[in-house]
C-alpha cells in the first residue's frame, strides 16, 4: 500500500510484537497504519518523533512487553490498548484507568486450550507420559524390559484445587471432573453458582488436595501465592500445574522442594524469568516443561488475528469493544 | 493350601509374586526354558496359571498341565488365553476388568493431548534450552475434536466420557451397533477413520480385530488424522503404520501397546508426531495392586468352592 494511502487509515502502534502479529499485519494493513518500532534500531521515545505521539490512539502488543506508565507517557492521546493475551499483569491497569485508556484482551478465546495444557501437562506428570516416551528411545535399545518402568499414579479420584476459577479454571474443572477427580477451589471471592467446595485460602486448599492447577492472573495480591508454606503444605505426594504467570510460584522454592522430595512433581508452562528456566529441573523424572506454549495451537492463532483486529476496528467505529478488559479501581 | 501348585508365566510386580508365593507352591516359567517340558513330577502338580498380557496360556501349554483347572490373567486382555481350548476342558479363566478402567482411559486422553499438543517435543525443546531461541511452533487444538472409538466396551466408553468433557463429538465402531448409546455409530472401521479426526483403539483382541487398523484405514484418517492405540500391539498392522507416519500419510499416533514388546520399530524413534510409551496402560501402584488382588481373590475363590470374582470363562 503506498505511502499516502496509509495516511489516510487510523494509525495503531505495536509493540512487543505479539507473536501473530505477521499474520494481523497481513489481514489488516488495508485497514491501519501499523507502526513498527520493533524493525528500527532507535528507542521508542525516538522512533515516535517520526510519527506525531499525538496521532496515534491505538497500541497493539503482546504480552512480552511491558506497558508501563512511561510507555503510556510518550502518546498523550492513546485511548485504547489491545493485548493478544488473556493474561494483562504486563499492562499497567490503573494506569490505564487514571487516563481513560480502553483495554481489550484475548478473554475467553484461549481457555480451552490453556486447559487442554493443564490437563494435558496433570495426566503426563502423574502417569510420567514425557518421561516414558524419554526412557523408551533411550532404553530401548538395549532391549531393557518394560516392568522395570516405574508405576505413575492414579489419576481418577484424586482431589484436584483450582486456584483462581475465572474463565480457565472453569474448564479444567469441567475436564477433570469427567475423569472422576474431586474438585475444589480458591478464588477472589466464592462463585454463587458453582458447586465445589470453596476454600477461602491457598494453604487450606493445598492441605485438603493431591494436586493444585494454577489458573489465576498475576498480580500483587497473587505474586508468589505459592511458597514453600503451601508446597509442604500439598505434600511429598502432591503435583502442581501452572499455566497462569511463573510469578504465582515462588520459583527458587518450587526448586528446592522439587530437590529435597517436599512435593511429588510439577507440570510447568511457565516460568518468573521466561525464557530462562531453571537447570536444575532439567535433570528431573517428576517435571513436565514447556515453553509457555498453552494458548498455541493453530486454532487459536486464527482466532486472536481476528479478534485483536475486531477490537481495533469496533474502537475506530465507536462500537464497544468485543474483549474489553475491567479496570481496577 | 501350600501344596497347590501355581505357574507364574510372566514377570509381575513384587507383591502379587510374593503373595502367590507365600499361599502356593509358586513355579516360574523362566525358571524352566522349555514351559511345555517342566518336569512330569510339577507338570502334574500345577492347578493354577497365573499370565498377563505378554504371557498366557496357548494350547501346548494348556495340553501339558493335565491338572490345570484356572488360568487368573492379570490383565484384562485374555489374547494370550486359549479360551477355546479352556472351554474345551473345563478349564475356568479369570481376569481383571474395571479397576484399570479409569487408568486406561487416563492414558488414553494423556496420549491424545500429549500428540496434538506435542508435550513431550515441548518438554524436550525446554530441556535442550533451544526456547532460548525462539517459541516453539503452533500446535493442533485437542478440544473439540472428532474422537472414533473401537470398541464401546467399559474402557472405550470410559474414554467418550473424558472425551465429551472436552466437547469432541463422539463415534465409534463395535460388532453391533449399541442401540441405547447416544454416539452415532459407523458400520465400518474405515468409514469411522474417514469421519473422525482421532481413532482409538479400545476393543479386545481376537482373530477378527487383528491389524484391525491396516493401510487402508491409515489412509482413510489420513494426514490430519491420528491413531490412539491403548489395546494390543497386534490389533495394528505396524509394518504399514511406519510408512505411513514417515510419508505423512497419517497425521500422527500414541502407541502404549506395540506388537512385538518390548521392541519398537527403530523408524518411529525418528518422528516427532508419535508418542510411544512401554506399556503403562494400568501402571499406577493404585491398579496394579488392585488387579493383583483380583487375581489373588479368584484364585481364593475357586480353591475353596466358592463363586469367581471376575469369570471369563
Amino acid at each position: 500500500m503506498a505511502e499516502d494511502e496509509m495516511k489516510g487509515l487510523p494509525k495503531v502502534l505495536v509493540l512487543g510484537p505479539p507473536l501473530c502479529f505477521p499474520s494481523i499485519q497481513s489481514l489488516y494493513s488495508h485497514k491501519f497504519h501499523f507502526l513498527k518500532p520493533h524493525l528500527s534500531d532507535l528507542s521508542l521515545q525516538d522512533f515516535l518523533h517520526h510519527h506525531r505521539p499525538p496521532s496515534i490512539t491505538a497500541i497493539l502488543c503482546g504480552a512480552n512487553y511491558s506497558i508501563t506508565a512511561e510507555v503510556l507517557h510518550l502518546l498523550p492521546s492513546l485511548r485504547l490498548l489491545v493485548t493478544c493475551s488473556a493474561g494483562t499483569n504486563h499492562v499497567d491497569l490503573r494506569e490505564c484507568r487514571r487516563r481513560g485508556i480502553q483495554v481489550a484482551s484475548a478473554g475467553p478465546l484461549f481457555s480451552e486450550d490453556v486447559a487442554d495444557t493443564a490437563v494435558a501437562l496433570l495426566i503426563d506428570g502423574m502417569r510420567k507420559i514425557s518421561a516414558a516416551d524419554r526412557w523408551l528411545r533411550t532404553q530401548n535399545l538395549h532391549n531393557t524390559p518394560w516392568d522395570l518402568f516405574p508405576f505413575g499414579s492414579k489419576l481418577s479420584g484424586k482431589q484436584v484445587g483450582i486456584v483462581g476459577l475465572g474463565s480457565i479454571g472453569m474448564e479444567v474443572a469441567k475436564r477433570l471432573e469427567c475423569f472422576g477427580c474431586i474438585i475444589s477451589y480458591n478464588s477472589k471471592h466464592k462463585k454463587t453458582r458453582v458447586s465445589y467446595p470453596f476454600y477461602s485460602s491457598v494453604i487450606e486448599l493445598a492441605t485438603t488436595c493431591d494436586v493444585l492447577v494454577l489458573c489465576c492472573e498475576l498480580n500483587e495480591q497473587t505474586k508468589h501465592i505459592i511458597n514453600r508454606e503451601v508446597i509442604l503444605a500439598l505434600g511429598k505426594g502432591g503435583f502442581i500445574v501452572n499455566i497462569g504467570r511463573g510469578g504465582l510460584i515462588d520459583e527458587k522454592e518450587l526448586v528446592k522442594c522439587l530437590m529435597e522430595g517436599e512435593i511429588g512433581g510439577a507440570g510447568l508452562d511457565v516460568f518468573e524469568n521466561e525464557p530462562h528456566v531453571p537447570q536444575e529441573l532439567f535433570e528431573m523424572n517428576n517435571v513436565v516443561l514447556s515453553p509457555h506454549s498453552a494458548a498455541i495451537t493453530k486454532e487459536s492463532f486464527v482466532n486472536i488475528c481476528e479478534l485483536a483486529g475486531g477490537n481495533l476496528e469496533a474502537f475506530f467505529s465507536n462500537k464497544p469493544l468485543i474483549t474489553p478488559v475491567m479496570l481496577p479501581e | 493350601m501350600g501344596s497347590i501348585g501355581v505357574l507364574l508365566v510372566a514377570q509381575v510386580m513384587p507383591y502379587l509374586e510374593q503373595e502367590l508365593d507365600k499361599r502356593y507352591k509358586l513355579f516360574r516359567a523362566w525358571d524352566y526354558p522349555n514351559a511345555v517340558q517342566l518336569p512330569s513330577q510339577h507338570a502334574t502338580s500345577i492347578r493354577a496359571v497365573v499370565g498377563n498380557a505378554s504371557a498366557g496360556a496357548d494350547a501346548a501349554l494348556i495340553e501339558a498341565l493335565p491338572k490345570l483347572e484356572i488360568v487368573s490373567s492379570f490383565s484384562v486382555g485374555v489374547d494370550k488365553v486359549d479360551l477355546e481350548k479352556c472351554r474345551e476342558k473345563g478349564i475356568r479363566v479369570t481376569y481383571t476388568p474395571d479397576v484399570l478402567t479409569d487408568d486406561v482411559a487416563d492414558l488414553a486422553i494423556g496420549l491424545m493431548l500429549a500428540l496434538l499438543r506435542r508435550i513431550c517435543e515441548c518438554d524436550r525443546y525446554v530441556r535442550s534450552g533451544n526456547w532460548k531461541h525462539g517459541d516453539y511452533k503452533l500446535t493442533t487444538k485437542f478440544s473439540g475434536k472428532t474422537v472414533g472409538i473401537i470398541g464401546l466396551g467399559r474402557i472405550g466408553q470410559a474414554i467418550a466420557k473424558r472425551a465429551e468433557a472436552f466437547n469432541c463429538p463422539i463415534c465409534y465402531y463395535s460388532r453391533t451397533e449399541k442401540r441405547d448409546s447416544k454416539y452415532k455409530y459407523y458400520p465400518s472401521v474405515v468409514e469411522l477413520a474417514s469421519n473422525c479426526d482421532i481413532l482409538v483403539v479400545a476393543c479386545p483382541l481376537t482373530e477378527e480385530t487383528h491389524h484391525i487398523i491396516n493401510r487402508e484405514v491409515m489412509n482413510a484418517l489420513g494426514p490430519k488424522g491420528y491413531l490412539i492405540n491403548i489395546g494390543r500391539g497386534k490389533h495394528v498392522d505396524e509394518a504399514e503404520l511406519v510408512p505411513a507416519l514417515v510419508e505423512g500419510r497419517l497425521g500422527g499416533a500414541g502407541l502404549d501397546v506395540f506388537e512385538n514388546e518390548p521392541v519398537v520399530p527403530q523408524e518411529l524413534f525418528e518422528l516427532e508426531n508419535v508418542v510411544l510409551l512401554p506399556h503403562v496402560g494400568s501402571g499406577t501402584l493404585e491398579t496394579r495392586t488392585a488387579m493383583a488382588d483380583l487375581v489373588l481373590g479368584n484364585l481364593e475363590a475357586h480353591f475353596l468352592g466358592k463363586p469367581l470374582l471376575t469369570p471369563l470363562v
